[in-house]
């Protein structure tokens, strides 16, 4: 079905080499915990509280020297609850007062700290398993099969009040998934904010409150309109396992989370990013939160001609750590972008060339399109038309999710009229173009399966020169967007702890599981699978007819019924999925 | 349409310049808004009253659009009736002329005769290289090479959240004749606050050059802002490598051998733009925090 006609040899090679790098940084991630790691451990098991302007979680992990952190915050929690009768967060109100000295707690042994600690491991796994069912409920309780490429929206007026009037609006005009970027330097933060909060840097504070207030206007507008509305925020930044875990619980569907982004873009220490970044993903991967990755920022600081390669390289490893984290190939939403020079000749063409083979290397993920933001100049009628043809580019490769560009991208964080204008043209686009890509297929020896040719080929090059060195060597020799960055340097080194021998985390043990979590987020198959389930089924014309026919029957409308739009107001798409898209098989173990 | 003879019928006054829309002094300007009202009568309504308001002649609301159920999205044309005085305007720009880059190099040579150190970095948490690298990195900007191709120049680059004191301290260890610092996050001035600390720390540090340029650039700050926070130049949006690369030699020259500062203000400043306004902006990083 490949219409690049990629050497799938080539491609299986990529993906042994991404798995042997991986495997390499899973050696370190294995013997090695973090503060934000214990934090999130503790909000797994219910501490949500502030304690004097800073959350609880921080006073208490802060009041274990990093020695002690080494044998697990639960191996304390439960020497605590062993001999005292009490809940972990009373005693976790203590040691942040001080009245608790963990010193003083006396010896117990291994036995007794599980028997106490187990039951809340359980209880924290299955919330985030409760997390899943419950969007998945959700999701099929609106019914349709949205389009795809879904349209992603971002609200950043650091005002959480003010962003759910925006995010309702952009719904209204046809948003599917609505993104609260973050307060400048949040990620910076050694701590999550509380609270509801109205002031914020170029964005709004991610709060476990702010979470909520937008997942519920959400639901609201979704009901308005038909729809299920997705939530995106960021795991990333020294608090990328703890935002996983308010993610979870609060009902998030996507969450940004890079195993490189914070090492290249913030410059926080690598060791702790990577051994963050699998924690997190062992709670998204059974929360049913689908990631994105942010490949897509390689590009804004490297030149897209030469260095899609590295997108490409990076995908498979962010894939393969992903795997190692229990994500499924339908939670890994990789990321790329439309960066290429619109000076040079044929941009499009080999624009197109590299989201197709995105697309085909990786066809099970979700994958997630940035738009140009490095060409974006303020001439904002020429970055509309460059967003145009991002988007005609998404739609012809089926991308699953489109980042709507904005025109005044360079200029402002986006007006309430800048997300319509983008809206308004992408609803065209994606209606007009919708079957493009079936339509298409690629002169065998033309430019398109040439630059798809060649990038693989250098893809699998800057792979094994990974793999040689080892990802921290090459990340410090700057290797991947263009950034150099110290093995030992960057922000939060000192939170890393190397695990004691008697090391005692049961919720990461239950999350090293496979997810009990049965169903694959991302159920919905893709029209061409349908399609080609069709073509083996029967013949010519019939199908087409049939593939009208249910089509119409979906969005209620009928037999004599049009199609099912897409623009503007989305009416119903009701209705259960087909009967004959099966659900993903159970992949529990337990 | 004009026929050849009656082409210059009308005086072009360059003392009463307005927009230009089909034709001279016509005024005629392109607008687009959103009032937080729902589309209707009254929305339009509101539109036109609001440019005339706004001094605008003869508004004309061509479209309107609902966005979400509170909201409507105008774009209008008016006419607006203000004339402006070129011949009465300041202009905020560094005075030098641009050389060809074999004259540069030339004077470079025999005025300097040794390799000029640039220092350049985005100070703070500003994470946004994209417009430091387009002016120092070899491969320049829209054709223009950065200041890495030039023989002359011997460039570090820090790149992204560099501390002032690290900057410094940098610019001291290597000698440094010029440090180049981009800024890109401006939420509450924090740039200024930043260029400012970083002006006073330079004028403190008793090892660094006498003759050390000072130059500030990214999208929101011009040749102005920059001089008025201790800097010796500034660059907006648009700006060339070459130009950067030109401005560093003249102002060694011009700082080596005495001569008074350039008056901020006046017109005829050199002919540093280009002729077309460049497509790539000085910067134009992913303002998100992803």
């Amino acid at each position: 079905m490949s219409k690049l006609n990629l050497d799938r040899d080539k491609v299986e090679s990529c993906r042994v080499a991404a798995r042997k790098i991986s495997q390499q940084i899973q050696n370190f991630v294995d013997h090695h915990t973090t503060v934000s790691i214990e934090r999130s451990v503790l909000r797994l098991i219910g501490i949500e509280e502030d304690y004097k302007g800073r959350p609880l979680v921080n006073a208490v992990v802060d009041s274990l020297s990093k020695e002690k952190l080494s044998l697990g915050i639960l191996h304390w929690l439960g020497r605590a609850l062993a001999h005292q009768r009490s809940s972990p967060i009373s005693i976790c109100l203590k040691a942040a007062e001080g009245k608790l000295k963990w010193d003083d707690l006396p010896e117990a042994d291994f036995d007794a700290i599980r028997r106490v600690t187990d039951p809340l491991a359980r209880t924290a796994v299955r919330k985030l398993q409760e997390s899943a069912n419950r969007k998945r409920h959700a999701r099929e309780a609106m019914g349709g099969r949205e389009p795809r490429p879904l349209k992603y929206l971002i609200v950043a007026t650091g005002n959480i009040h003010e962003d759910v009037e925006q995010a309702q609006a952009a719904v209204l005009g046809g948003a599917d998934c609505i993104a609260v970027i973050r307060s400048t330097a949040q990620s910076l933060l050694d701590h999550v904010p509380f609270g509801a909060t109205t002031e914020g840097f170029g964005g709004t504070y991610a709060t476990q409150e702010n979470f909520r207030i937008m997942r519920k206007a959400l639901d609201e507008v979704g009901k308005k309109v038909g729809r299920y509305i997705r939530l995106v925020n960021y795991s990333s930044g020294l608090c990328m396992p703890e935002i996983a875990v308010l993610g979870a619980l609060e009902g998030l569907d996507y969450l940004l989370n890079d195993s490189m982004y914070g090492i290249l873009f913030r410059d926080i220490n690598m060791k702790r990013t990577f051994t963050d970044q699998h924690f997190s993903r062992l709670v998204i991967a059974h929360s049913g939160i689908i990631i994105n990755t942010g490949e897509d920022n390689y590009l804004t600081t490297a030149e897209s001609f030469r260095a899609f390669p590295q997108v490409l390289a990076s995908q498979f490893i962010n894939e393969q750590l992903g795997l190692a984290a229990q994500l499924r190939e339908a939670q890994l939403g990789l990321g790329h972008a439309f960066e290429m020079d619109p000076a040079v000749e044929d941009s499009f063409l080999y624009e197109l060339a590299q989201a197709e083979m995105v697309r085909e290397i990786f066809h099970n993920h979700p994958i997630k399109y940035m738009p140009p933001t490095r060409h974006m100049t303020g001439d904002i009628f020429f970055g509309h038309v460059l967003d145009c043809m991002f988007n005609l580019v998404g739609v012809i490769t089926k991308q699953e999710i489109q980042l709507l560009g904005m025109p005044t991208e360079a200029i402002h964080n986006p007006l309430l009229q800048d997300r319509f204008v983008s809206l308004k043209a992408a609803n065209y686009i994606f209606k007009a173009a919708r079957d493009l890509g079936d339509e298409i297929s690629w002169s065998p020896n033309g430019k398109v399966i040439r630059r798809a040719r060649s990038v693989l080929e250098d893809t699998y090059r800057l792979l094994q020169k990974v793999e040689k060195m080892g990802l921290m060597n090459a990340i410090a020799e700057g290797l991947f967007a263009n950034m150099e960055r110290a093995i030992d340097g960057g922000r939060g080194l000192d939170g890393v702890v190397k695990k004691d021998r008697h090391y005692w985390n049961p919720i990461q043990k239950l999350l090293e599981r496979q997810p009990e979590y049965q169903e694959h987020p991302f159920q919905e198959r893709r029209p061409r699978e349908e399609r080609d389930e069709r073509e083996r089924r029967g013949g010519g014309r019939r199908r087409r007819r049939d593939h009208h026919r249910r089509r119409n029957r979906q969005s209620g409308g009928g037999r004599g019924a049009p199609r099912e739009t897409q623009s503007g107001g989305q009416q119903g798409g009701g209705g259960a999925p087909p009967s004959n898209v099966p659900h993903e098989p159970a992949g529990g173990t337990t | 349409m004009t026929p050849a003879s009656s082409k210059n019928t009308f005086k072009k006054d360059l003392n009463r310049v307005k927009p230009y829309g089909d034709h001279w002094d016509d005024g005629k300007m392109q607008l687009s808004f959103t009032l937080p009202v729902a589309v209707g009568e009254l929305a339009r309504e509101a539109a036109r009253l609001y440019l005339e308001k706004l001094g605008f002649v003869h508004p004309q609301i061509a479209a309107m659009e609902p966005m979400g159920e509170s909201f409507a999205f105008i774009v209008a044309y008016a006419y607006a009736t203000p004339h402006i005085d070129l011949s009465k305007i300041p202009l905020h720009r560094p005075e030098f002329s641009v050389l060809p880059f074999d004259e540069l190099v030339n004077l470079a040579q025999k005025e300097i005769r040794r390799k000029i150190v640039v220092v350049g970095a985005t100070t703070g948490s500003d994470a946004h290289t994209v417009g430091i690298d387009a002016i120092l990195s070899i491969k320049g900007i829209a054709g223009d090479k950065g200041l890495e191709y030039y023989p002359f120049f011997k460039v570090v680059n820090l790149r992204a959240q560099v501390d002032n004191q690290h900057l410094v301290d940098k610019a001291v260890e290597l000698k440094a004749d010029a440090i180049l610092v981009s800024k890109m996050v401006t939420q509450q001035d924090q740039h200024l606050d930043d260029l400012k600390a970083l002006s006073k720390m330079i004028h403190q540090e008793k090892d660094l050059s006498a003759h050390l340029v000072k130059i500030a650039g990214g999208p929101r700050i011009d040749h102005r802002i920059a001089r008025s926070v201790g800097f010796d130049a500034g660059f907006g949006p648009g700006t060339k490598p070459s130009e950067v690369a030109n401005f560093i030699v003249h102002e060694i020259i011009r700082k080596t051998s005495g001569a008074p500062a350039h008056r901020v203000e006046g017109h005829r400043a050199a002919e540093a733009r280009p002729k077309r306004r460049s497509l790539f902006g000085w910067l134009s990083g992913r303002g998100q925090d992803s």
